[in-house]
């Protein structure tokens, strides 16, 4: 009896977590209007396919992505489901949670980091080398894919990851599911994550294949002007000084934000596209001259989502006007050796196409 | 007042990082191992409080002994998982000690950042190196508040550790004028430091100096300490400077630097002005480097299996089979192979506790692949007078449509100019090549053609790039008129003797390299070099260049 009970005990999987440092809050950032927006976005709608900061160092591009997973409203999951799976939904299930009744439980979003030099084992999972060792089972260590499943993978210097990474994260983030063949293993698990990447485009390109495949594109920069970079100091140092206090005094923001992004995922389902806009979103597209569908589609999803946040009822021209640069600046067809500024190609379209 | 000297600076440092060490990050101390380093080392660590952890990184330092992980060992005695705590994790809020700071790589760097988030421990980077682009990685080098001047030992501590512990106390409750800290930007911006990361530093070390004087907020002395020890160093180590605005390169000797062959040169017998040419589009066969990667590999295949664009990998690639070793460091274990080596013994190891099979460290096998590694094409420009007047906007054209190529390939790219007295590193290398774009197109023409010094400055860095793992390639752009030789002294038959000198080191080194003559006429010596460094030499078309850049001026006219 005794040694079931240990068994059917959830065994740690890692050492107890040193004290949770508290976050830095999502609503205390100052400026970077661009990436905070579109993270919201994300949250409102994550089939918009994830955003990309590139930037300066030190501009709080990682501060803002813990901060979001603080912000997000907790949501549903079978208990003990190492998948994070969503009840009621038995076709996005894995395998052992796709018994009746499952019990529930609520989870957070989960963020993960994907750290630079992970290896593939710790990416899609591996054989559990524990439980093989010990007890000769052949048992499947899930990875940091199935534990971003329905949250967010957050890839800082994305543009310094390896090949080889960035292929298994394209295949896995186009497919919502990733499939292990390996070491005898054959698992497939669902694998439904809002890509996140920022870098710094000094120390690197980025790959066109894996820039296309992000929704949104943001460039972050130092802010120059004396305001704003005291506001970030003071809040920064008031924050280091007493942490519990800071956020406390941001708690009302926190909640503010938390019921809109609930209200607008909501209210998306129910936020119209007219016509003339889908007609003006495909001819911003030609002339801006983006490659394939995507561009479009990211754009119509992302000025609904945008749409559903400020409560309004259907798309309108300042909507797609205000998130053209983030939806197509990564798409243009570009020569690599070519700096000059897609923001400045995209808002020419615009300006084109829609009018000054 | 006298101002402080850097020996006192080095040593208040040590103090202010005492009182803060997670919040200050820790420091980077260039210098090479002797007593100046050791005396900083040991007078922080007796003013730290008792009991603070101090651990050191052992070089290439493996994944899970930074983070923990499976204790294999352990596990495999008592047959339940072992866990075992990582470096990390053991050097919570104390004092982590890097060696050889300068070998550090990126994900190292980056996951010893994220810990430090996570386990607030001060690090303290020992730099050794050698050469300007032997530095720590640069994410690594933003949160390190401090970087003292150890040119000599540092003085006597300041404050004892009686001070540092009331200091430490003390600090929670020291304020953050809005004075101090609009000083502190403002220095910042005006010393040209963009990221924020600094000021915010400068700001907790000035934190530190007021808990140390026993106020309950920086009056302007700490800031003005803080913005010298903080700020100062990296207002120095901006490497933002165009290449334009460099002092002009000091005519050493007119006559031997034009030769007499090319009457039709305008601004020839003139002053030699910097020409700042831009790039001209020029025919080149395709997959030039595709090709003389392969065409060298080919050549040394069989004589030295040493290195090449192929090599054995315990990651990732294609699977070669297996080996004895542990499934550490991203490792793989290959499983039947471990179990198979296993079996034989199953009969004479006692069975262990819980485990089904005995299985002991001995008996793991990895898995082995075989990976291409990365290469670096390192362009050396002759950037000399003669080049500039001929062909440098087509060398500039050929480097670029080779720029486009490497882009397709991944590779990394270095820049090299040599012209006047020396060869310039214009772009270390670096997957950007914006920047490559940008180092060239500023590039200016004139001087002579010290082309021994930058064959000796692309064999450096092909070194370094060596050692690092990646394939060099190299490519030298010249017009094959070396006149300058490695002392500094003009004549060209020193020059080319050189010049071939460092081919011939080249060759014995086994690197690719690819000489492109520039010259309107191909020069003899220009085949000589390639053939003594073992590589090949191009012809860069001439005709077709014009026809070619005539082309696009007339399109240009038309529109």
């Amino acid at each position: 009896m005794d040694g079931l009970a240990t068994r059917l005990k959830p065994k740690a999987r890692r050492p107890a977590r040193v004290k949770p440092r508290p976050v830095f809050p999502f609503t205390a950032m100052v400026g970077q209007e661009e990436m905070t927006l579109s993270l919201v976005l994300c949250a409102v709608d994550p089939a918009i396919g994830g955003v990309l900061a590139l930037g300066d160092r030190g501009t709080g591009k990682s501060t803002a992505i813990r901060a979001l997973a603080a912000l997000l409203p907790p949501m549903k999951a079978i208990r003990g489901c190492r998948f994070n799976c969503a009840p009621g939904k038995p076709a996005q299930m894995c395998e052992a949670c796709q018994q009746p009744r499952a019990p529930r439980a609520t989870v957070p979003v989960p963020v993960v980091d994907l750290p630079l030099g992970a290896t593939e084992d710790r990416v899609v999972g591996a054989l559990d080398l524990e439980r093989a060792l010990t007890q000769g089972e052949k048992a499947f260590e899930p990875g940091l894919l199935a534990r971003a499943h329905r949250g967010f993978l957050y890839i800082d210097e994305v543009n310094l990851l390896e090949d080889h990474l960035v292929d298994l994260l394209l295949d896995v983030a186009a497919s919502g599911e990733n499939v292990v063949e390996r070491d005898g293993l054959s698992v497939r698990h669902p694998a439904r994550f809002v890509l996140v990447g920022s870098g710094n485009p000094e120390e690197g390109e980025l790959r066109p294949q894996l820039l296309d495949r992000f929704g949104l594109s943001v460039e972050v920069m130092t802010p120059t002007d004396l305001p704003t970079r005291m506001e970030v100091i003071k809040r920064r140092d008031a924050f280091e000084r007493d942490p519990p206090g800071f956020c406390a005094r941001f708690a009302p923001d926190e909640a503010g934000l938390r019921a809109r992004i609930l209200a607008a995922r909501a209210a998306l389902p129910h936020v119209a596209v007219p016509d003339a806009m889908l007609e003006q979103a495909a001819r911003l597209c030609m002339t801006a001259g983006t490659d394939g569908l995507r561009g479009e589609l990211t754009l119509i999803r992302v000025a609904r989502a945008l749409a559903a946040h400020e409560g309004a009822s259907e798309v309108t021209l300042d909507h797609l006007r205000r998130l053209a640069p983030l939806a197509l600046r990564h798409r243009l067809r570009r020569n690599p050796l070519d700096d000059s500024v897609a923001t400045t190609r995209v808002a020419r379209a615009v300006e084109e196409v829609f009018g000054p | 007042m006298t101002p402080p000297t850097p020996r006192e600076d080095a040593a208040l440092a040590a103090c202010l990082l005492a009182v803060d060490p997670g919040g200050l990050g820790g420091a980077v101390l260039r210098a090479r191992p002797g007593v100046e380093r050791d005396r900083w080392l040991s007078l922080l660590q007796a003013i730290l409080p008792a009991g603070t952890a101090v651990r050191r990184l052992p070089p290439g330092v493996a994944d899970d002994a930074l983070l923990g992980g499976l204790d294999l060992t352990a596990t495999l005695a008592t047959g339940r998982p072992v866990q075992r705590a990582g470096l990390l994790e053991a050097s919570a809020d104390g004092v982590l000690v890097m060696p050889m700071a300068e070998r550090l790589t990126r994900p190292t760097a980056a996951r010893l950042t994220a810990g430090q988030e996570r386990h607030g421990y001060a690090m303290l980077a020992l730099d050794e190196g050698l050469e300007e682009d032997e530095a720590p990685p640069p994410a690594l080098l933003d949160r390190l508040a401090f970087c003292p001047d150890l040119a000599e030992p540092p003085g006597p501590a300041p404050h004892g550790a009686a001070a540092i512990a009331a200091a430490r106390a003390r600090l929670p409750g020291v304020d953050s004028p809005e004075p101090v800290i609009e000083a502190i930007l403002a220095t910042a911006m005006a010393a040209g430091i963009v990221s924020l990361r600094a000021p915010a530093l400068a700001l907790r070390a000035a934190r530190a100096a007021a808990a140390l004087g026993g106020r309950d907020a920086p009056n302007a002395e700490d800031a003005t300490l803080a913005v010298r020890l903080v700020l100062g160093p990296r207002a120095t180590i901006l490497p933002e400077a165009p290449p334009e605005q460099e002092a002009p390169p000091p005519p050493p000797e007119e006559p031997e630097a034009e030769r007499p062959d090319d009457a039709t040169d305008p601004t020839r017998g003139g002053q030699m002005e910097d020409v700042v040419q831009e790039a001209r589009e020029v025919p080149l066969p395709a997959q030039l480097l595709a090709s003389l990667a392969a065409a060298t590999l080919r050549l040394r295949a069989p004589s030295s299996g040493r290195t090449g664009a192929e090599r054995i990998s315990l990651k990732r690639g294609r699977p070669v089979g297996s080996r004895a070793g542990e499934p550490r460091n991203g490792a793989r274990i290959a499983l039947l192979d471990t179990l198979r080596a296993a079996a034989p013994w199953q009969r004479l190891r006692p069975a262990p506790p819980r485990a089904r099979v005995a299985v002991r460290r001995e008996d793991f096998r990895i898995r082995r692949f075989r990976e291409h590694s990365e290469s670096t094409a390192i362009f050396v420009v002759d950037a000399s007078g003669s080049a500039a007047l001929h062909r440098l906007a087509e060398a500039k054209g050929a480097v670029e449509m080779l720029l486009a190529e490497c882009y397709a390939r991944r590779d990394r790219v270095g820049v090299i100019a040599f012209r006047g007295a020396a060869a310039e590193m214009l772009l270390s290398p670096t997957h950007s090549l914006v920047r490559a774009k940008r180092a060239l197109a500023g590039l200016p023409g004139g001087g002579a053609s010290p082309l021994a010094s930058g064959l000796d400055a692309a064999l450096a860095m092909a070194r370094l790039e060596k050692r690092a793992g990646r394939t060099p390639l190299i490519v030298a752009l010249t017009d094959g008129r070396a006149n300058m030789a490695r002392d500094g002294s003009s004549g060209r038959a020193a020059a080319e003797a050189d010049a071939l000198a460092v081919a011939k080191l080249l060759r014995a080194e086994g690197h690719s390299v690819l000489i492109v003559d520039t010259a309107p006429r191909p020069q003899p010596f220009a085949t000589t070099l390639a053939a003594e460094a073992g590589g090949r030499a191009l012809v860069l078309p001439q005709a077709r260049a014009e026809v070619l850049a005539g082309a696009v001026r007339q399109a240009i006219g038309a529109g």
